[in-house]
């Protein structure tokens, strides 16, 4: 049985805010039907009373003295972006996003 | 004059430190190296001409005012085009990033500057750092110095290849299951991961944060363990950086240089040694071993019986966190912006741009950690990883209680053709089944040459306990004395 539908992928990419064409999505589907049901062998192992572990070098409460230090300029900050206006960053409407 | 281009690392700072050559001649030789060369291997993404004789003249002008140079002062450098370098172009093998010039540098830059090194330019990498054969640059290949028709190796091809092609005598790569340590074994370059949180991580462009480590690219052990003394140690712009000094990497590669072992016990990982290796490969290794032996070392087979669910565990864990890492580039701050039009939606707009600007297998990623992580799934998938990480990290310390450190091939098989690994990803993701695990713990290893197979390098792996990094850098030292030296490859094809 197949780990995961077309329609789940199509899905994923909307979630992901991926365009992802037709084509392209009977591939992902296929390869990522594949990977799955390769990972999910993870579930084998029996692990119920097992702690979870999210950073191998467990570091609690780093912080840092709290001094001013120079960071980036406006014009720095704003130097890589696709648009700009009045120092700012632009961006298309996000308004309205439905009709 | 010598050729400066086949010196190491630490004869040239010793060389410009003494004024037998200058920062800037080896700078040249090396640029005029690339200039040669670089058409076949495709090493680098962009060579900084300027830039690279402008610091080594910066370097000379202080010797000449009598100031004590470092010891990899003048030493030329090549980074991965993951690592943020101001002013110059990094992309991360993206076309969404095209472009970019970072107005920041990576912690690890301002130390290699400091150190007075000079960076050449910024290798070739499989996008994102996602690859384990540098196909999936979105600027080309990169080709294996040792057969132009092979992979170099991934992700960090690009640095390897650059050392290995003698354009650069070291590099910076980065590790998240296995990208530094990979493309040595298949270069026949030493490649070193040091602990997770050793290396700064600021600059670093996110993959996946709980995994992602810079290391040393090299092409011999005394020379990383130089760099990685430069580059590694706290620091307080990366809240996963360990408040602790940088292990006595250096002193343990001129100790393990002496070929004495006595003493020392390394496990062999029962899990990794029988089957799954490419049998050139295995016999290199067994052969690798057996030096090891000869120089006093005791060998133990040690079990991790998780060892073989690692591979499952890091394709949940490391796309999910890059699903949620990749999330920045939305087409407002930096990099591409596509079909802003003045009537599409923000929404649209970087659906359309990521789409445009992610290749295959970063959009693969994207899509298979998003579902890792979605509401249904997530215990199943990402939490039920997690845990499987606790146990391997449990075998690990099980493991380094009878023995300082632990062997293994680097990688299954030697380089590949192009093309015969794209088409199944799974059979791409192989390519780490050996390297992931201590990914997962934490901990350091190395990439050493260790022989030949088929006319290709086979690396041995080298793993040691977390925060022991002087431990993988003496047993790798001494491989070196007992392993005859790589010939310089060849740089052509198998099929030309």
């Amino acid at each position: 049985m197949a780990a995961i539908s077309r329609e789940e992928v199509a899905h994923l990419a909307r979630l992901a805010r991926l365009a992802v064409n037709e084509t392209e999505l009977d591939t992902f589907a296929g390869q990522l039907d594949v990977i799955l049901q390769a990972v999910a062998r993870v579930g084998e192992v029996a692990a119920a009373d097992i702690p979870p572990t999210s950073h191998s070098i467990p570091l609690t409460n780093i912080l840092r003295d709290d001094v001013v230090q120079p960071g980036l300029t406006q014009q720095e900050a704003l130097s890589g972006a696709p648009d700009a206006q009045d120092g700012r960053f632009r961006v298309p409407r996000i308004l309205d996003e439905e009709a | 004059m010598t050729d400066v281009t086949k010196a190491t690392a630490a004869e040239l700072g010793r060389m410009i430190a003494s004024g037998e050559v200058s920062a800037e001649e080896v700078t040249r030789a090396h640029l005029d190296r690339i200039a040669q060369v670089d058409d076949r291997v495709h090493a680098f993404l962009h060579v900084d001409t300027d830039g690279a004789i402008t610091a080594a003249r910066k370097v000379d002008e202080a010797r000449a005012r009598g100031e004590e140079l470092g010891p990899l002062a003048g030493v030329p450098i090549a980074i991965k085009d993951v690592i943020a370098t101001k002013g110059v172009p990094t992309t991360a093998a993206s076309k969404i990033l095209e472009g970019w010039r970072p107005p920041y540098n990576a912690t690890i830059m301002e130390r290699i500057n400091a150190a007075g090194m000079v960076m050449l330019g910024k290798t070739n990498m499989d996008e994102f750092a996602m690859g384990s054969s540098t196909e999936y640059s979105a600027y080309g290949v990169t080709r294996n110095p040792w057969d132009l028709d092979r992979i170099p190796g991934g992700s960090g091809g690009g640095s390897a290849a650059a050392v290995a092609a003698y354009e650069a005598p070291l590099a910076i790569g980065t590790d998240t299951g296995g990208s530094i340590r990979q493309p040595g074994a298949v270069t026949g370059t030493v490649g070193s991961k040091p602990t997770y949180g050793g290396t700064s991580r600021y600059g670093l462009i996110a993959f996946s944060s709980s995994l992602d480590t810079p290391g040393p690219v090299s092409r011999n052990v005394l020379d990383a363990a130089l760099l990685h003394q430069v580059i590694g140690g706290h620091d307080p712009r990366d809240s996963t950086s360990i408040p602790a000094p940088v292990p006595a990497v250096v002193e343990a590669a001129r100790l393990g240089a002496t070929g004495d072992l006595t003493g020392v016990r390394i496990g062999l990982v029962r899990e990794f040694s029988g089957e799954g290796a490419e049998p050139g490969v295995a016999a290199a290794v067994r052969d690798a071993i057996e030096a090891l032996v000869k120089l006093g070392a005791e060998v133990v087979e040690v079990s991790c019986p998780h060892f073989e669910y690692a591979l499952p565990a890091y394709y949940l864990i490391a796309p999910s966190e890059a699903s949620s890492n990749l999330a920045r580039f939305d087409g407002v701050r930096y990099g591409l912006r596509v079909g802003d039009d003045g009537q599409r939606s923000l929404e649209e707009v970087m659906s359309l741009t990521r789409e445009a600007g992610f290749g295959p297998e970063v959009t693969r990623r994207i899509m298979l950690g998003t579902y890792a992580l979605s509401s249904g799934y997530y215990e199943a998938y990402y939490g039920q990883a997690q845990k499987v990480r606790t146990l391997i990290t449990r075998d690990f310390n099980a493991a380094f209680e009878q023995v300082d450190v632990l062997v293994s091939p680097t990688t299954p098989f030697v380089a590949f053709p192009f093309g015969s690994r794209t088409s199944d990803p799974y059979q791409m993701y192989l390519a780490d089944l050996y390297t992931i695990p201590t990914n997962l713990y934490g901990g350091p290893a190395i990439s050493v040459p260790a022989g030949v197979s088929e006319g290709l390098p086979v690396g041995l792996q080298i793993m040691a306990p977390t925060m022991a990094d002087d431990r993988m850098y003496r047993v790798a030292a001494a491989l070196e004395t007992a392993i005859p030296p790589l010939t310089p490859p060849a740089l052509t094809g198998s099929n030309s």
